[in-house]
């Protein structure tokens, strides 16, 4: 564990602020799987796990790949009374194309295909180098804080989820089959979740700022 | 327990990375980020998100969500309007997801962020854990607001089946799609850091 930090220590390398109610904390290794918590207010620190930054970078690969394949195989079709009608992701964020709400489709866009394809790349720049035990590529620092700022906007798994009640709406009204994209999106979720549980910010911190 | 802050001991610590610098540094030299001291002026940030996110959930009520045609009949359906639809036709699980998400979520965050404003001062010092939770709370749930634009978007998107059925976004989608933004840029601005600062802090 972190103990306390009392103000005799003048090494401000080795401290860390906890981020959400500033109490300072003594950073130590940390063996594989272990957790520091703040001793305040409970938040994770740090909790580095063994190969972290190498199975970061094949999830985001992973990632990668199945949101390409997302983009160009069909998502959904519909089909009723000898009619149909089949839409790809790229569909789904053009419905809102025409008119005054055409840039919700470009907001659309980025939070379901652009972030997450983003921060996948991201992602890997950042910790490629470091998987391998070489120095940070330039900007690397710059890089891996868009990746945490930009977090909260992307949203495959909310639209995933969407994607299931707008299935319910269309219940009895038609009939839905679901495309290679669906599918692909459903493991996209799976493989975000995984590669968000290696990701220890401080530890990655501490391996950007290592020249 | 009253354990050293990094305010206290006369530095500044990154939100963003957890690196401590001297006070009267003014960016991270690690990630970047800028270095905010805790300082309860930057709640007007948090106000003025809040303020530009509920004028925006007005006409996001108001107006109407979709418009469906169906055999040369068109029907507006406002947010609420389409949930009554769905508890309606017996999809009561869909009914509750859309509810839940573009009703009660949406005003409980509201509320939320509005009492951790107002009590940013007023919290013991111990008593800063409930409200934390509330923020991660207010964090984590507050995206998932945006399911029902996304659920238009499908809907808009794959329901093209020309005379037989129809469905179009009306523009509640964008006012909507934007209150939901501004709601979490009020919560991201609040920095929960002011959270443990208590009375006796603020009189220093
Ligand atoms: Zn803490
Ligand atoms: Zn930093």
């Amino acid at each position: 564990m972190t103990a306390p930090f009392y103000p005799h220590d003048h090494d401000l390398s080795g401290l860390i602020a906890c981020p959400r109610c500033d109490v300072l904390h003594r950073s130590e290794e940390l063996a594989d799987g272990q957790r520091a918590k703040c001793t305040r207010c409970g938040t994770v620190l740090m909790w580095p796990r063994k190969n972290a930054f190498l199975h970061v970078v094949s999830l985001s690969f992973t990632g990668m790949i199945l949101m390409i394949g997302a983009i160009f195989f069909p998502f959904l079709e519909i089909s009723t009374r000898g009619l149909s009608h089949e839409s790809s992701i790229f569909g789904v964020a053009m419905a809102f194309s025409d008119g005054f709400l055409a840039p919700l489709a470009f907001a659309v866009l980025t939070m379901i295909v652009a972030l997450p394809i983003f921060r996948f790349v991201a992602l890997i720049y950042t910790l490629w180098p470091l998987a391998n035990g070489r120095p940070a590529y330039r900007h690397a620092a710059t890089t891996f804080r868009l990746v945490q700022e930009l977090q909260p906007w992307a949203m495959a798994e909310i639209f995933i989820i969407g994607t299931a009640v707008a299935l319910v709406k269309i219940g009895g009204l038609a009939t839905v089959s679901l495309g290679p994209a669906f599918w692909a999106f459903c493991v996209l979720i799976i493989v975000i979740a995984l590669k968000n549980s290696f990701v220890s910010d401080w530890t990655i911190w501490n391996a950007i700022g290592r020249k | 327990m009253n354990a050293l802050t990094a305010t206290d001991a006369g530095l500044v610590g990154c939100t963003r990375c957890g690196r401590v610098w001297p006070k009267d540094e003014g960016h991270c030299a690690r990630c970047g980020a800028h270095l905010q001291a805790v300082d309860r002026h930057r709640l007007q940030a948090v106000w003025a998100w809040w303020i530009a996110g509920m004028i925006f959930y007005i006409p996001a009520n108001l107006l109407p969500m979709l418009v469906t045609t169906t055999l040369g009949n068109a029907q507006k359906n406002t947010i609420v309007g389409g949930a009554i639809e769905l508890w309606k036709h017996h999809n009561y699980g869909v009914a509750m997801i859309i509810f839940g998400a573009s009703i009660m979520i949406p005003v409980g965050k509201f509320i939320a962020v509005a009492y951790l404003a107002v009590s940013v001062g007023n919290e013991s010092r111990q008593g800063g854990k409930p409200h934390l939770h509330m923020l991660e709370v207010v964090e984590f749930i507050g995206r998932w607001s945006m399911i029902d634009v996304f659920v238009v978007a499908i809907l808009s998107a794959l329901v093209q089946l020309g005379f037989v059925a129809s469905i179009h976004p009306g523009p509640a989608a964008a006012s909507f799609a934007l209150s939901v933004a501004f709601t979490m840029l009020s919560a991201q601005s609040f920095d929960p850091r002011l959270i443990w600062r208590g009375p006796d802090r603020e009189r220093k």
